[in-house]
């Protein structure tokens, strides 16, 4: 935060209308205007929205919003990081407006995109149906076939060790913000590509020891628009907010389908892990 | 028709394996000086030599499959209407078989050739 | 999410690519790290490749026309343009091979860590700097091959 906070005087020296005045910080917000329904124009609206050291993108949005113009379409919610609604551009590159410091910046002009890759459907507002659409289709569930709680007299629970949690936990923590998809050259022309968010999840429930590994076939990720044409160009890692690394969960599941993997798909053994109750 | 891991595997196997037959390739312009090894008599003799035809040829084929395969992906991702797709796999393979039978012809014909 | 709050007027396909980043977003390799610059550079040195490949076996077919074809095919590529071509040739094919290389063992799982428990910053853990040196490793021996070519093409070496 130290950092942060020194950054101020930055953006004040840089700051036109803050020079000798008594005011305090302020930026320049440059937001996308556009909306879906009348075609494909746009514009850019810019506003002056004043900041404290505490202030985030969506902060300042949402002061423009309140104070200037009412009409700009945003998408937020929980404004920590946790719900991935607000990701947009900012300042050329996929980030969420709520965890994004207009200070960590460093710039007295910050401009407001919707994200790349979606369609666009007012502003800063996008459609993630294609998204989700990718993401349904790997099955982000886990399937075993011996889970029936119903009728198995012996299933209390599934057991995982701490180190069987491991090789999956970070690729549980998505939100869907979809800044990766975003961010993938690869999604950039190829529409049918599955994208670096529905691979990591595939990877993570191909990982989890409770799936059973009906997962063996995986048509659609092992096909031309699928895992394959992910060529490591990282910038899916390199813009996740939440530690997901969806590379990393792509190249150990394309080890696994290259056969470089001697590690068997655990299946999870009702009798063996269960406790009876 | 191959699965796209089969393909992706080949294309892994060819690039390492190109990579060694280049080097080769690539040593030999140096064992004597540069531009002496490329007069017309060295180059032949180069060809009259078996293992080094051989050697040219193994570059040709993995470097057409590599460089083809690779061209495919690139524009695969670029269009993904069926005719478009279909049309890219049918064009790389036809240019690969092309431009590995004219390779394959020089190759025969300079190793049948006399020096000067 | 979008159920029936939707309005007719607005319609996605799964072919809409009207926010696509399309070919722009191939051709700039800035603002997300050297993983994306290794990527951009490695298309462009295969196309680049591909390309002299397919001329290479165009140029050696004169072979079959005898000494005359073969020595007006070097008057064409024995030129200080041709060797700073061919320079450029051995700086692209020396990072294409190296950096192949480097993505072999890394679309192999190898060398980017195990999963763990990520927390803050949230440092991705497979862009490390064991796989990243290895885009610099490419980098500097493609400029080391380019500084022998150039030595030996020019230098009559």
């Amino acid at each position: 935060m130290a950092g942060i906070i020194e950054k101020i005087p930055m953006l004040r020296a840089g700051s036109k209308k803050d020079r000798g005045s008594k005011t305090s910080s302020s930026i320049t917000l440059r937001v996308y205007r556009s909306n879906s329904a009348n075609g494909n124009s746009y514009r850019y609206d810019t506003f002056d929205v004043p900041i404290q050291r505490w202030t985030t993108v969506l902060d300042a949005l949402l002061y423009a919003k309140a104070y200037e113009d009412n009409s700009i379409a945003i998408r937020y919610s929980c404004r920590m990081a946790s719900c991935g609604s607000c990701g947009m551009k900012i300042n050329g590159r996929p980030r969420l407006a709520c965890y994004t410091n207009v200070a960590e910046l460093e710039s007295p002009v910050i401009t407001c995109q919707p994200l790349t890759n979606f369609s666009l459907i007012r502003d800063l507002v996008t459609d993630f149906s294609e998204f989700f659409r990718h993401h349904k289709s790997i099955k982000p569930f886990i399937i075993n076939q011996n889970a029936d709680l119903m009728t198995s007299e012996e299933v209390s629970e599934f057991i995982q060790s701490p180190r069987d949690v491991d090789e999956y936990l970070q690729f549980s923590y998505c939100i869907k913000c979809g800044l990766c998809y975003s961010a993938c050259p690869t999604v950039a022309t190829d529409v049918r590509f599955l994208g670096p968010q529905a691979l990591a999840q595939a990877y993570r429930y191909y990982a989890d020891t409770r799936d059973n590994g009906s997962r063996e076939d995986m048509k659609n990720i092992d096909d031309k628009h699928g895992i394959w044409r992910c060529h490591f160009a990282g910038s899916c890692s390199n813009v996740c907010p939440k530690g997901v690394d969806p590379a990393l969960g792509i190249q150990l599941l394309r080890r696994h389908l290259t056969s470089f993997s001697k590690h068997d798909k655990k299946i999870a053994e009702m009798k063996h892990h269960s406790q009876v109750t | 028709m191959l699965q796209e891991r089969q393909i992706m595997r080949i294309h892994y196997i060819t690039g390492l394996a190109a990579l060694f037959v280049v080097a080769v390739h690539i040593l030999m312009r140096l064992i004597v000086p540069y531009h002496t090894s490329l007069q017309f008599s060295n180059v032949i003799a180069n060809y009259h030599n078996f293992s080094y035809a051989v050697l040219l040829e193994s570059i040709l084929v993995l470097l057409a499959i590599h460089g083809f395969n690779g061209l495919r992906v690139i524009l695969l991702e670029l269009r993904q209407k069926s005719s478009w797709e279909n049309g890219v796999t049918i064009f790389t393979i036809v240019a690969m078989i092309a431009i590995i039978a004219f390779g394959t012809r020089t190759i025969i014909v300079a190793n049948g050739l006399g020096v000067g | 999410m979008w159920a029936s709050g939707r309005k007719k007027s607005f319609n996605a396909t799964a072919t809409d690519r009207s926010n696509h980043e399309g070919l722009k977003g191939w051709l700039n390799p800035a603002r997300y790290g050297w993983e994306r610059v290794a990527y951009w550079l490695q298309r462009l040195t295969g196309l680049f490749l591909l390309i002299y490949f397919i001329g290479h076996i165009y140029e050696t077919s004169s072979l079959t026309g005898g000494e005359s074809a073969w020595n007006a095919m070097l008057q064409f590529t024995e030129t200080p343009w041709g060797h700073l071509f061919l320079v450029l040739v051995i700086g692209t094919s020396t990072y294409h091979s190296i950096n192949g290389i480097r993505l072999i063992f890394a679309e192999t799982g190898t060398g980017l860590g195990r999963p763990g428990r990520p927390d803050y910053p949230y440092d991705a853990l497979s862009l490390n700097y064991k796989q990243k040196s290895g885009i610099w490793v490419a980098l500097i021996l493609a400029a080391v091959a380019m500084v022998y070519g150039g030595n030996v093409l020019f230098g009559g070496g």
